[in-house]
């Protein structure tokens, strides 16, 4: 008996393992993953398609593509909706835990200006990070009970990262392990999937269909839609993470949501992020 | 906790334009909740800017206001480094002031 015990796991991973690498070679046979060439493709195909747009405009999402929206939009942020939130995420920020410690301790550079790092590839781990799944694991390491990936809390405290980090170019790493590059791919797989009852990839939207119309909203182009997250959302009267962005995205399209900071969400950031490289953070943003 | 107000006076010539945000739930009364239980009304009764003590808008409001009100007018006199006292009562008994020097 105890025998098997060991020997059914062992003989699971080298079967997984199998599958891992008969998949990755199956990718690497088809089409070798570039991610840099892919960075590049993704940016161009933005700039041949708007070319009146200019490139930094890109994270304003739907404002750089409709006048009349960015009057509105610079009225608004002459008091911007998100201020409440930035200043509550300023306050938890900087308040210390029970332990003593702060959400400073957690970070490189006590957590100031690293927005355009993450989501990074934890090579330990042997998966994504991103920013939201840091804040809760810092929580958790430091005795508090994590907090809703969704809104709130977690919405105030990346707004206040993000504002901090302000205007710095995207910089996402994929580092020389097969795992990070799985990762990406399976990233963009998840990107351009069609799903849910309406048969709509995250790429249908964003990729064929930025400035368009969906009803009364005009399309966010995908290039650098992640650089100004989180954002206040007048439709949600409120504030939003990236989780809520890619939970409603999907319920939007009639496909069932994931786990906020699942697996597939997690390598979905960490793709489009890293095809945003180079374009300024310019969260917390508001949309209409 | 910070004030739920946020304010900006700008004096131009011989009027004063003011901006405010105010952070309040504007609960209507008519909205569920997760539960399907009603969230009790909730909103602000009585809106009040006051230039040097003396009342220039005055705002009676009601559930149709929506979730952190914006307001934006303009009033006649005002100059810079006068005081614009902003304040709110609710349905609750609750209220916030603050007051801003004009700029």
């Amino acid at each position: 008996m105890r025998v098997r015990h060991i020997l059914r796991p062992l003989a699971a991973a080298i079967a997984a393992a199998a599958l891992t690498c008969a998949a990755a070679s199956a990718i690497a046979a088809e089409t070798p993953a570039d991610p840099a060439a892919d960075a590049k493709a993704f940016q161009k195909y933005f700039t041949d398609k708007f070319p009146k747009v200019k490139y930094e405009d890109f994270v304003n999402g739907p404002y750089s593509m409709n006048e009349d929206m960015r009057k509105q939009w610079q009225e608004i942020e002459q008091f911007p909706p998100y201020e409440f939130a930035l200043d509550a995420g300023k306050e938890m920020f900087s308040k210390p835990f029970k332990n003593g410690k702060t959400y400073a301790d957690c970070f490189p550079n006590g957590g100031i200006g690293i927005r355009q790092n993450y989501p990074y590839f934890d090579e330990k781990e042997g998966k994504v990070v991103t920013l939201e799944l840091a804040l809760n694991r810092c929580r958790e390491a430091n005795g508090e009970a994590p907090i809703s990936y969704v809104k709130d809390d977690m919405a105030s405290l990346t707004a206040y990262m993000a504002y901090t980090s302000r205007g710095k170019p995207m910089s996402i790493k994929i580092p020389n392990d097969p795992r990070a590059l799985a990762a990406y791919e399976d990233g963009k797989r998840y990107f351009y999937t069609r799903r849910g009852q309406l048969n709509f990839s995250c790429a249908s939207c964003h990729v064929q269909s930025p400035g368009e119309h969906i009803r009364a909203e005009t399309l966010a182009p995908a290039l650098g839609i992640l650089n100004a997250m989180p954002i206040y959302r007048s439709e949600w009267s409120g504030m939003g993470t990236i989780s809520r962005r890619f939970t409603s995205c999907n319920s939007q399209t009639r496909a069932v949501p994931l786990e906020p900071q699942s697996d597939e969400y997690r390598d979905l950031e960490y793709y489009l992020s890293y095809v945003s490289n180079g374009l300024p953070i310019s969260g917390p943003g508001a949309r209409p | 906790m910070a004030s739920t107000i946020r304010v900006r006076a700008t004096a131009t010539g011989d009027t004063t334009e003011v901006q405010a945000l105010i952070q309040h739930p504007m609960d209507s009364g008519y909205v569920k909740d997760a539960k399907g239980q009603l969230i009790p009304p909730h909103f602000i009764q009585q809106l009040t800017f006051e230039h040097n003590g003396k009342t220039v808008f005055l705002a009676d409001w009601g559930p149709a206001v929506s979730k952190d009100p914006y307001v934006k007018f303009a009033f006649k006199g005002g100059a810079k480094g006068d005081d614009l006292k902003i304040s709110w009562t609710d349905n609750k008994g609750a209220s916030d002031s603050l007051t801003a020097k004009i700029q």
